[in-house]
């Protein structure tokens, strides 16, 4: 079951098309990573999904059901530009971004002050935004954009300008309402960040999808066979074999590269032969941001 | 439906409750006031200190008689000047006038000296004029031998009563003028209230693309509900404001009359006393009250049920068409405010236009560029309400209230197309050349 599936959705500006046939799914209750360069597509793809603006071809399935005015109270969206009316006071203002998201006032009111009592902030009802700090801000747009308890929730770099504290605060919020079977799209160009929350990923480039699966697998697809042996007392001086390259090495471990046709256990055969005496032997996973740099620079020559 | 009420009602109470408002609506009426009553009073009064004139009437013109003024009285001497002018010194009068003996009843000038070192107020030395100039004028009609009857004989009240040929509605000469001065009140007061509360309109579309909140409004409402939401709210916070002046001027006024004696004569300041003594000659003539009979007669006989119904369609016909293009505007520029200057002027060209086409339809009310005015969408909601009390054939209305509905329609949607793409494009503002395309986005 997906929450999310797009097909072939294209959107064209009058000098360039922005998302060129886009294509994925999105199953139920991942946590999914929207990644790509600055000026890759993301906002445009977002605006299209949060029916902000309408594709010029292809379908967007929300929980099966064609996206529309109806579905987008199924959606919380936190943009990128936070926003919030800057005279309103905290509690009118989620009242009335609650009240257009579809709920009765009643349940748009429990549902505002289990937040509040959640980040401690029972007595903000009455301020105005413009008396809060930045990160104050942030909370309460954090509220706006789950306070209508969406399925799907659309995150623009939900940490940008975040202090660590409020960065953890959010994460675990994010990642107790996942277990409560939320899907969570983070749209980043910042790898790092959703290198450990995200489930699957897609990867966006001038518009266009040229990367898309589960992280696991995509690390393991773009594995390069380097393996990190830690050992104890020193290392042979004939280190040298066929069956690898040593890429880096300092007192007690070697980063090597199996070449081609070799396997990690040939690896290891070869340094217990050799009276190495190993402590560990892990394999080492691109990292996203890895990945990512590689695949953009393909993409793009 | 249900989240344009949502947007309608945000837009109404956060202006409503806004202290700015608050202030405006309620402090502005009663500031004037009180400005009013304050300027009254000052110019009722003029000085404070009382003065004593010395006259030295040679020609016994005045018969010993002038009426004395707030603050001078007025004695007659039959010291001579020189003698006047010691005691002047010795400060026992504040002026010696002297007037001269009159001979010649031909005479078209006439002096008066006021010996003083202080000069008579313009309102004063006016008055003393003009009750001179009536003696003088009694002296000439005596010695000419010119009786008061033959003089009123010539005066001829002389007035072009209009006499329609076709239809039959009652017509006088005061209607066009009633008509004229209710329909220029009504399109200078259409032309501010769609400039100041579409000005308004365009601010606050600026303010939700600059905060940014705009993007998060419009994932849950489309941007045309947006955009009519905010017309709409803006143009209920116009009406409760011109609702609630209404109301307290007419209370202060009533309040100012009975209790302060405050009356309309009053409430102008008597810059021109001349052209007040005029008007309170008419008020008190028996012609004068008459003429204000009817006056009355004219507002009563005017067919209110077809005028304020009319009137109010084109107020909101045109609030709607200029604030949705002044939303548009407000979509398309930037942070800054001064950059939408030149983008509204195509906006203010109609309007301002239509004000100089409504004060000349006041003055020729079935002119061409009066007609062609009234039936010409933009303009028409300015000069049509200014033509209504004229009673403009019923066809003219017609044309003009259709072209004027498809336009709102055609302008808001137009608008619109404007905005939903104006409110998420930020940095510089957009050309002309850009809007246009802007308009055919698809989606």
């Amino acid at each position: 079951m997906n929450i999310l599936s797009l097909d072939n959705v294209v959107k064209r500006y009058h000098n360039h098309t922005a998302v060129n046939h886009v294509s994925f799914d999105i199953p139920k209750g991942t946590v999914f990573g929207f990644l790509g360069p600055n000026g890759a597509g993301k906002s445009s793809l977002i605006r299209i999904i949060t029916s902000i603006t309408a594709a010029d071809e292809g379908r967007i399935l929300l929980d099966d059901e064609p996206i529309s005015e109806m579905t987008s109270s199924q959606m919380g969206y936190m943009p990128e530009e936070r926003g919030l009316y800057k005279k309103m006071k905290v509690g009118e203002q989620l009242l009335y971004l609650a009240q257009l998201k579809g709920m009765s006032k009643a349940d748009a009111k429990a549902s505002i002050k289990k937040w509040f009592v959640k980040f401690g902030i029972e007595d903000w009802w009455s301020k105005k935004v413009d008396e809060l700090s930045k990160g104050m801000q942030q909370k309460i747009q954090f509220i706006a954009t789950v306070v209508h308890n969406p399925k799907l929730l659309i995150l623009d770099e939900p940490f940008s300008g975040l202090d660590p504290i409020n960065t953890n605060l959010i994460k675990d919020e994010i990642a107790e309402l996942n277990r409560q079977g939320t899907s969570i799209i983070f749209s980043t160009h910042r790898m790092e960040q959703v290198e450990k929350v995200c489930d699957r990923i897609v990867l966006i480039n001038q518009g266009e999808v040229i990367l898309e699966g589960d992280v696991d697998e995509v690390k393991q697809d773009y594995k390069d066979n380097i393996f990190k042996i830690e050992f104890d007392g020193n290392m042979p001086a004939d280190l040298q074999s066929p069956h690898f390259t040593i890429i880096s090495d300092d007192d007690t471990s070697v980063t090597i590269q199996a070449t081609e046709g070799h396997n990690g256990n040939e690896l290891l055969q070869n340094l217990i032969n050799k009276g190495i005496e190993i402590k560990s032997y892990q394999e080492v996973l691109p990292t996203l941001n890895e990945i990512f740099i590689k695949k953009v620079g393909e993409s793009n020559e | 439906m249900n989240k344009i009420w949502l947007i309608i009602k945000r837009e109404y109470s956060t202006r409503v409750k806004n202290k700015t408002f608050l202030l405006t609506t309620f402090l502005a009426p009663i500031g004037i006031m009180i400005f009013i009553a304050a300027l009254t009073f000052v110019m009722s009064r003029g000085s404070d200190d009382q003065k004593n004139i010395v006259v030295i009437d040679e020609s016994d013109l005045l018969n010993g008689e002038v009426k004395a003024t707030n603050n001078i009285t007025f004695s007659f001497t039959k010291d001579d000047l020189n003698q006047s002018l010691e005691n002047y010194k010795e400060g026992t009068n504040d002026g010696v006038l002297v007037i001269a003996p009159l001979n010649d009843p031909t005479a078209s000038k006439y002096v008066v000296n006021f010996h003083s070192d202080e000069q008579l107020a313009l309102d004063e030395s006016t008055r003393l004029e003009r009750s001179i100039s009536k003696k003088v004028r009694n002296f000439k009609l005596k010695e000419l031998e010119i009786s008061e009857e033959l003089l009123s004989n010539l005066d001829t009240d002389i007035s072009i009563a209009p006499k329609t040929v076709k239809s039959d509605k009652k017509v006088s000469s005061i209607t066009s003028a009633v008509g004229g001065i209710l329909g220029g009140i009504v399109g200078y007061a259409m032309f501010f209230i769609i400039l100041i509360y579409g000005m308004q309109v365009m601010r606050s579309v600026m303010e939700e693309k600059i905060s940014r909140i705009v993007e998060v409004v419009i994932s849950s409402v489309k941007p045309f509900q947006l955009m009519m939401g905010k017309v709409i709210g803006v143009g209920l916070v116009g009406l409760t404001q011109i609702t609630i002046w209404l109301l307290l001027s007419i209370a202060l006024f009533t309040i100012g009359s009975t209790f302060f004696g405050l009356d309309a004569s009053m409430a102008t300041p008597s810059l021109d006393p001349e052209l007040q003594a005029q008007a309170e000659a008419v008020l008190s003539s028996d012609s004068g009250k008459e003429k204000i009979a009817q006056v009355m007669g004219e507002l009563s006989q005017l067919n209110w049920w077809k005028i304020i119904p009319l009137t109010l369609f084109y107020f909101f016909a045109g609030y709607f068409a200029y604030a949705s293009l002044f939303a548009a505007v407000g979509s398309a520029v930037g942070e800054d405010i001064n950059e939408a200057n030149s983008l509204t002027m195509p906006i203010m060209l109609p309007l301002v236009f239509a004000v100089y086409i409504g004060v000349s339809a006041i003055q020729a009310p079935n002119s061409s560029v009066a007609v062609w005015g009234s039936m010409i969408p933009l303009l028409s909601s300015i000069v049509m309400p200014t033509r209504l009390p004229m009673d403009p054939p019923m066809w003219q209305i017609a044309v003009s209230m259709l072209s004027l509905i498809a336009f709102v329609i055609f302008f808001t949607w137009l608008a619109a197309r404007i905005y939903r793409v104006g409110i998420l494009m930020y940095g510089k503002k957009a050309s002309f050349k850009e809007l246009a395309k802007w308009i055919f986005y698809k989606g």
